[in-house]
């Protein structure tokens, strides 16, 4: 039953750090808004967040075919950054959309806040089911 | 922890943006200033702008830092004015190669680029209270 929970909360943790992290990129992106060469990077986060879950499951999604290829690390804080095929490149090379990166970043600080609704509604019902009410 | 990051990203905008304000406010001040402490005639400085990489965790993410101010190369306003002290043989006088639209023009897109960052700072933190409160 506990190892139950712990596997809920996981998941719920993994989508929160990866929310909060694809946050940082987006807000280095519209930071940098007026950087020339600058290029906008965004994170594929259904990719990222399945990636994190396989690599807690143990089956990691490299293949080796030697025994002295390495395997990831894991964790979130190496999800990979992609850049951002650009609408609009601008002549000094700067690739940044702000249209598109300030809907990103409120689409993504919404998403963040649902998740914390998640788990704030997962704990109320195990606190629930603790109390037997 | 990547939305405290947020605040250093969106801090280093807004320093990097105020300093191109603080460069906009000086060409527009010294628009008419006909001579300097070097004899000359100003001219007009910009900000160039590059990216601050962050160390550690924050792959992926930069944030900006201003790697120096230029001078405009271009070539002073002559203004035809023979009682001015200043004037030429001729009677023209090197004004300053400030040009005002421009100006005018950068100080609203670095104001504007100034309140996005403080935007993102405040839904930051809105996000980092909501999350210091989670689970009550």
């Amino acid at each position: 039953m506990i190892s139950g929970i712990d596997k809920e909360f996981r998941f719920l943790q993994d989508a929160l750090n990866l929310r909060a992290h694809r946050q940082q990129v987006l807000a280095s992106n519209i930071a940098n808004a007026d950087t020339p060469n600058y290029k906008a990077r965004d994170i594929d986060f259904a990719k990222e967040l399945q990636r994190a879950q396989g690599v807690q499951a143990g089956n990691l999604n490299l293949n080796a075919t030697s025994s002295r290829h390495m395997q990831p690390s894991g964790g979130l804080l190496n999800a990979q950054a992609l850049y951002r095929a650009s609408v609009q490149p601008s002549i000094d090379g700067n690739t940044v959309d702000m249209d598109v990166e300030r809907a990103q970043f409120a689409d993504n600080a919404i998403h963040y806040q649902f998740v914390l609704d998640r788990i704030s509604s997962k704990t109320k019902t195990l606190i629930s089911a603790i109390r037997g009410e | 922890m990547s939305l405290s990051n947020v605040f250093s990203i969106a801090g280093s905008a807004m320093a990097a943006q105020s300093q191109r304000l603080n460069t906009v406010a000086s060409n527009l001040a010294n628009a008419d200033s006909a001579t300097s402490s070097t004899g000359q005639p100003y001219r007009a400085k910009q900000v160039v702008f590059s990216v601050a990489p962050l160390g550690g965790s924050g792959s992926g993410s930069a944030g900006v830092k201003v790697a120096g101010v230029i001078e405009d190369p271009s070539p002073m306003r002559q203004v035809y004015d023979p009682k001015h002290p200043l004037a030429d043989a001729q009677g023209f006088v090197s004004m300053p190669n400030v040009n005002v639209v421009e100006e005018m023009v950068n100080m609203i897109s670095a104001s504007r680029s100034y309140q996005n960052n403080a935007d993102m700072m405040n839904t930051a933190k809105l996000m980092l209270m909501k999350t210091l409160t989670l689970g009550q």
